[in-house]
């Protein structure tokens, strides 16, 4: 095996990790704070890219292309919470019933083709894959690194605000939320609404960086940002206690993810499997914990005996 | 002034678990009063303290609050008017956020809630202050995660919380029946200082006759959805938890069911 085609792929992995990151972040925020498992970022994953490409094909500016898709996932966001709150649909099956709706939706914006092209040579892309090895600042790596410290920055300061803390409380207990006067449907549905709209960024930033859009690239967004979760959780839960560290360690995760997919692959496995190994690290990480707080409770068992 | 007038309420309607909870309940409540609530289990207390809460719609009636019709206000809407402490410790309390922040969401009870910072320095020394009035110790773990609290400190907490803000109501569902016999103590007799201190019109659930009539001016008691007795001023004072016994069997022609209060 070659090892240098390993340590050539790493920019790239790296690259991929920081922006799915974005998107892990997303998740972060409704799967930890708002203690929602939302499947809408399957749809909103591919939404974004698919707004920004196609108003960037019809002469949009750049950053107003960006903006719009960081909207259109919001919308998506939006139509998930309305659909938990006012229908009381629980939150998985709206999040499934948004991101299958989406997939129709994210045809149409893309004018009923399954994948837009977008030549960085012609437009002015905010990051591409082509300049992931350049050592100057035009490198992908440095911009997604500044865009991500800008959204960690926001995002701290905006959970430590009222309404960001009303955000967090009704994550953390409803009853309470209710009784303390926080209209716990409209503090769900401004979660979902910034956390899709955080997802359609990475998904905006992602099509810059592969050069399109795809109807599929969304598919199995969540394991890969529940992945990130978990592994930062598993690797930094100990280390990073204030939220802003906890962003970061999000994204770290999901870099850590790519670098392990990168290894996997060069080791031979099939591209059409990591699907499958995709879901299965999650599966084992989301296992750990219960079986930890199980295998720990029957040593506590036996040594209680022993000592008794 | 607090108004119940005439509220039904009906859990599983048309099904064999079809159980009559409130069934037309009618109840005054002055600003001075501070009301304890016994009854068997089933007889309604935490359900009428949750019509009022606005848990859940009530089928029938109104509820109304200083001249302030509460009845179809979602939960949230009437929180502004209500301080609340629960049965269950982890109930009042968000676990996984710090005492000073809890602290800061109750200040804003009924408040927009803005994009200004969660918690301000003042706001913080006003807590301190608060706190140590406690007298647990809580002044110098400001910072730390409630769910680290023990379910008196918690209790404690919510106390504080429902009050930090003054509410025209406050409700005590049981607030001390998960807690062990000493620190029950403590929390009923700091109930009785901040209700006392603040004014407090007050309705206070409870198992335990002895604290039924030992606290607040005024002692109802519940059964089958409704008020079986109402014992105020001198009257309560009176009161022994024998006679009060013998007053339910009176009122209500049956055997009072309920262990615990017949061993309390």
């Amino acid at each position: 095996m070659n090892f240098s085609a390993l340590l050539n792929a790493m920019p790239g992995a790296i690259a991929q990790g920081l922006i799915w990151g974005i998107m892990a972040i997303g998740v972060f925020i409704t799967y930890k704070v708002l203690d929602l498992a939302d499947l809408t970022v399957d749809g909103s994953m591919a939404t974004g890219g698919a707004v920004c490409v196609m108003l960037m094909l019809n002469g949009v500016n750049v950053w107003i292309a960006l903006l719009c898709a960081i909207l259109a996932g919001m919308l998506a966001g939006l139509l998930t919470g309305v659909l938990h709150t006012a229908m009381g649909i629980p939150p998985i099956l709206a999040g499934i019933l948004t991101q299958l709706s989406l997939y129709s939706v994210n045809l149409a914006i893309m004018e009923f083709k399954a994948n837009q092209g977008i030549n960085v040579t012609k437009y002015a892309l905010i990051v591409s894959q082509r300049n992931v090895r350049s050592a100057d600042l035009g490198n992908p790596i440095f911009t997604v690194l500044l865009i991500l410290a800008l959204l960690i920055g926001v995002l701290y300061w905006f959970f430590g605000t009222e309404l960001g803390s009303a955000l967090r409380a009704t994550g953390a207990n409803e009853a309470m939320s209710r009784a303390q006067g926080i209209n716990t449907n409209r503090a769900k549905i401004l979660g979902l609404m910034i956390s899709n709209g955080i997802v359609a960024l990475s998904s905006a930033l992602l099509s810059h960086y592969q050069g399109f859009v795809d109807v599929n690239m969304g598919r199995g967004a969540i394991v890969i940002g529940l992945a990130a979760v978990i592994i930062s959780e598993v690797m930094f839960g100990k280390l990073f206690r204030n939220f802003a560290l906890k962003l970061t360690g999000v994204a770290l995760g999901a870099v850590l993810y790519y670098i392990v997919i990168q290894i996997v692959l060069w080791l031979g496995l099939n591209t059409n499997l990591l699907k499958l190994l995709s879901a299965l690290i999650v599966a084992v990480f989301l296992g750990i914990p219960y079986w930890k707080a199980h295998f720990s409770v029957n040593r506590a068992g036996k040594g209680g005996r022993e000592h008794a | 002034m607090l108004d119940l007038k005439n509220i039904r309420k009906t859990f599983n309607a048309k099904t064999v678990n079809e159980k009559v909870a409130l069934n037309g309940l009618n109840l005054h409540l002055n600003d001075s009063d501070f009301v304890t609530v016994i009854g068997g289990n089933g007889a309604g207390k935490s359900t009428m303290l949750n019509a009022i809460a606005g848990v859940w719609p009530i089928d029938q009636g109104s509820i109304v609050i200083d001249g302030v019709d509460i009845s179809r206000l979602p939960e949230h809407r009437r929180a502004p008017l209500l301080g609340r402490v629960f049965q269950d410790p982890m109930t009042g309390t968000a676990a996984t956020m710090q005492i000073e922040e809890n602290l800061a969401l109750a200040a804003r009870r009924g408040e927009r809630r803005t994009l200004k910072a969660g918690i301000s320095r003042v706001e913080r020394n006003q807590y301190r202050d608060q706190l140590a009035a406690l007298g647990l110790g809580l002044e110098d773990r400001m910072t730390a995660k409630v769910g680290l609290l023990s379910g008196g400190q918690r209790q404690a907490l919510t106390l504080l919380m429902a009050t930090l803000k003054k509410p025209k109501l406050l409700l005590l569902d049981e607030h001390t029946a998960a807690l062990d016999p000493r620190t029950a103590e403590k929390v009923l007799q700091l109930s009785e200082k901040i209700v006392t201190e603040n004014k407090l019109m007050t309705l206070m659930v409870t198992h335990n006759m002895r604290d039924a009539i030992r606290y607040g001016n005024r002692l109802i008691m519940m059964n089958d959805g409704k008020i079986i007795l109402d014992i105020a001023g001198e009257e309560k004072q009176r009161l022994t938890v024998e006679n009060l016994m013998s007053a339910f069997f009176k009122a209500s022609g049956e055997e009072f069911a309920n262990d615990r209060a017949l061993l309390s």
